[in-house]
């Protein structure tokens, strides 16, 4: 998180946080593992009144920001999401909302008051199935025919795919890429229930089989949408690193409290040169993670040639070293770190989902590659 | 202790007609365009190489001091340092922007550290007016490049544990014992000295500051050769070496006090507001482009384990970049405390020594065995050789995660024998 905020973006953040502490808290978050949807309609839809929703909504289409940069003020959402391990579809339905008010705000009015104001829910159905994840190639197809839009293919994991009434579906036409807003509820779609690490978060795979949709159901043009595909990958490339540094955050402030409230052959573990040093390791990814996770928001905010980059470098950091700090903090627990009645598994699973979607470290280190040896190319 | 902690940020702009940055910018940029050459990016990193004889690194120390004078003769020296002292007055910012303007340039890296920070950082911080008014001008005009005599060779990490005794002699005082690990000591001019002017008090409070001529009767400068073949490093042993009381810098016996910001200045290091580097080269080391230029260069940018590499060595540039300026910004602004400039210590010493494994995999076998047709690939053997230099030098990694677990996590001290024990008692190891 930034260092520096302006007072409405304190308070802006500090509202999100109390409201968190009280309606996530950790035993409402076991209690979540076993609901169906992961969360209660009414705190999302308190949620969405403190402005969780509307950030990445143009102002004229009810929207708007806090400081002007409404990426920038979801990143401090998304950052204190990880320091509750909060439940909620924050990524999927900003990413649509974001569509919608760049693309399709008047076709598409009454879905997108529903996202402001929480009581609709929507996803991004942009991932795919193995091998390709879709994030090189994409399978899935979006064939015209006539005035109509057919798809097949399928998309894995799609975020709370079971609670969304629409789905944005990113496929491809030809060589081109196509977005499609599809209804959850149309003929041929198949929402298909899936497993996660994450206590509150919901997953679905979802199929397409022949699904027909009118032509207006295309956000922007068909063929033609990868750039607004690689903005919205980007916007969840900073909601994704932003609640993994959180979650780093709050995971090591409370593992070194342990480690001073910890005993053992008469000292507190804080005393072991060895712990302390791995502490400073840990300090030094958090401070690492905050860094680079910020320098890539505001590249990405600003449209900076650099953005793709950044992102990419900081997903990849925040992978890799988000879990090697969470998986160090279990460690400093000793064996109570690997039980369900502690926190620490909180976070460890939000960590741990958010490294694997929207491109793994590996991925991300193929993405850099591909641009820095482009640029080579070019210059 | 006049102007101690003396921050860039309250030195700041000295009136209130200074240039704004944006005016000051483009007045550096046509400058830097019009008077220095081009340079590779990074190509001054600071890694050790033996690639040069001593004739050629004199005639580079030579060129760098007429570089510093052009600076100093633009008005581009010294952009942090007062007006006072032969300085610009301006602000961080300011630097900042001539270092962004200066990519690609030339610039002389040599008078840069230690001699810009810490040296005449201290001296600005503790010195007195006459000794600012010595030394500060002489150093931005690049007449006098400075060496830190701080560590010994008793001493490794243990700075306060010095045991060069300095005793006072009338207004004289007289040193004795040995520096080490000072970099290019053979053509530098000032050493600011670290020594022990009192053995019967605690470590800490027995120490004193002092600055003296290299090149004297008295300091014999002894080339250490390096594993490869390198001789940049110094020892220097000091035999009844005459300093006046007048060149002592900070209170007798609180050298300290000098000490732990000095050493804060060192921890800064390229990042340091009053140094001025091309920005990119701050953190480059063996940069991310020269994994790049090595794999390129060994056709093996199509193998998805050397882009899985060339990436790794990007992300954690990258992050190192983040992570400087993030800590420059909460220290500046008071958000972090000076002991944070040891978290960037620690992970660009750590981001090197990956970096340079990353570029010694890539080079394969060619690292082992090469010929001077192999260009970026040559280095590689010999870099890997030299790979610790990075968490060793300028305070090991090891110091830095004592002072971040102690310093900035508040965690409990590791008990030393030397606290509240007059130094004369302390335990010693032999000579080394």
């Amino acid at each position: 998180m930034q260092l520096s905020l302006t007072s409405d973006q304190e308070f802006f953040r500090d509202t999100t946080a109390k409201y968190l502490t009280e309606h996530a808290a950790p035993g409402e978050l076991r209690r979540l593992r076993d609901e169906a949807d992961g969360f209660d309609a009414r705190y999302w839809r308190q949620g969405a009144d403190l402005g969780w929703t509307s950030l990445l909504v143009a102002e004229e289409h009810g929207g708007g920001s806090i400081s002007g940069d409404g990426l920038g003020d979801l990143a401090l959402v998304a950052d204190e999401f990880g320091r509750h391990a909060a439940p909620g579809p924050l990524v999927p339905t900003n990413v649509v909302a974001g569509a919608l008010s760049d693309l399709g705000a008047d076709r598409h009015a009454a879905l997108l008051a529903g996202l402001l104001d929480g009581t609709s829910i929507a996803s991004w159905a942009h991932l795919e199935p193995r091998p390709n994840d879709g994030l090189d190639d994409l399978s899935l197809e979006v064939r015209v025919d006539g005035t109509d839009l057919v798809l097949n293919g399928a998309k894995r994991p799609v975020e709370s795919g079971g609670q969304a009434s629409h789905l944005l579906v990113t496929g491809r036409t030809g060589t081109g890429c196509t977005q499609v807003l599809v209804p959850t509820g149309a003929e041929g779609v198949a929402v298909r229930p899936m497993h996660t690490v994450d206590l509150t978060r919901r997953f679905s795979e979802v199929t397409f089989e022949d699904v027909r949709v009118p032509a207006e159901a295309t956000l922007g043009e068909v063929g033609g949408a990868a750039a607004q595909v690689e903005r919205q990958f980007l916007q969840a490339l900073v909601m994704a690193n932003a609640e993994t540094v959180g979650a780093m955050h709050f995971a090591f402030d409370m593992t070194l409290e342990w480690a001073f409230d910890r005993y053992s052959f008469g000292r507190p573990l804080a005393s072991y040169q060895e712990l302390k040093h791995r502490f400073a390791d840990m300090k030094t990814w958090l401070e690492a993670g905050h860094a680079i996770s910020d320098m890539a928001a505001l590249a990405v905010s600003a449209g900076s040639s650099e953005a793709s980059e950044l992102a990419s470098a900081a997903k990849a950091f925040l992978g890799q070293y988000g879990a090697e700090l969470l998986q160090d903090c279990v460690q400093m627990h000793g064996g109570i770190g690997l039980t369900f009645e502690h926190d620490i598994h909180l976070y460890l699973r939000r960590v741990t989902l958010d490294r694997t979607l929207h491109g793994t470290p590996a991925q991300h280190r193929a993405r850099i590659a591909s641009i820095v040896s482009g640029e080579e190319d070019a210059a | 202790m006049s102007g101690h902690g003396t921050d860039p940020d309250d030195s700041t702009v000295e009136d209130g007609d200074a240039e704004d940055v944006s005016t000051f910018r483009a007045r550096s940029r046509a400058w830097i365009r019009e008077h220095l050459a081009t340079a590779a990016a990074g190509a001054s990193a600071g890694v050790l190489r033996n690639n040069s004889t001593d004739e050629e690194e004199l005639a580079q120390v030579a060129h760098e001091r007429a570089l510093q004078r052009k600076l100093f003769d633009a008005g581009f020296a010294g952009i942090c340092f007062p007006k006072a002292y032969g300085g610009q007055g301006l602000s961080p910012a300011h630097q900042q922007a001539f270092n962004e303007e200066l990519t690609g340039h030339e610039f002389p890296v040599r008078l840069q550290a230690p001699s810009i920070s810490p040296c005449a950082a201290v001296i600005l911080d503790f010195g007195t007016e006459e000794q600012k008014l010595a030394h500060l001008p002489a150093i931005l005009r690049g007449d006098e490049l400075w060496m830190q005599f701080l560590s010994e060779p008793g001493g490794g990490s243990d700075v306060a544990g010095a045991q060069t005794s300095a005793v006072r002699d009338g207004d004289e005082w007289v040193l004795n014992g040995s520096k080490v690990w000072t970099t290019g000591a053979w053509w530098s001019d000032w050493g600011l000295c670290l020594a022990r002017t009192n053995w019967d008090v605690p470590k800490h409070r027995g120490l004193s500051v002092f600055m003296l001529p290299i090149h004297q009767p008295g300091v014999d400068v002894h080339r250490i050769e390096m594993l490869n073949g390198t001789k940049e490093f110094c020892q220097e042993f000091m035999t009844d070496v005459r300093v006046p009381d007048s060149d002592r810098i900070g209170n007798v016996d609180e050298g300290w006090t000098v000490g732990i910001r000095w050493m804060f200045h060192e921890r800064m290091l390229h990042n340091s507001p009053y140094v001025t580097i091309p920005a990119g080269d701050a953190h480059a080391g063996i940069g991310s482009s020269s994994v790049l230029r090595v794999a390129r260069q060994g056709g093996r940018l199509d193998d998805p384990w050397v882009r899985d590499l060339v990436g790794e060595a990007r992300m954690l540039h990258r992050a190192t970049e983040a992570l400087q300026e993030r800590l420059t910004d909460g220290m500046r602004s008071g958000a972090m405390s000076d002991q944070s400039a040891a978290i960037g210590r620690l992970f660009s010493g750590v981001v090197s020594i990956r970096t340079n494994t990353i570029a010694f995999e890539i080079a394969g076998a060619d690292a082992g065995a090469w010929t001077d047709d192999d260009g970026a690939i040559a280095d590689c053997g010999s870099d890997f050789l030299m790979r610790q230099v990075s968490t060793i030098g300028g305070g090991t990694t090891e110091m830095a995660r004592n002072v971040i677990s102690e310093r900035v996590l508040g965690m409990p001290r590791e008990r030393t024998l030397d606290r509240d024990v007059p130094f004369r008692d302390v335990p010693r190891g032999g000579p080394s």
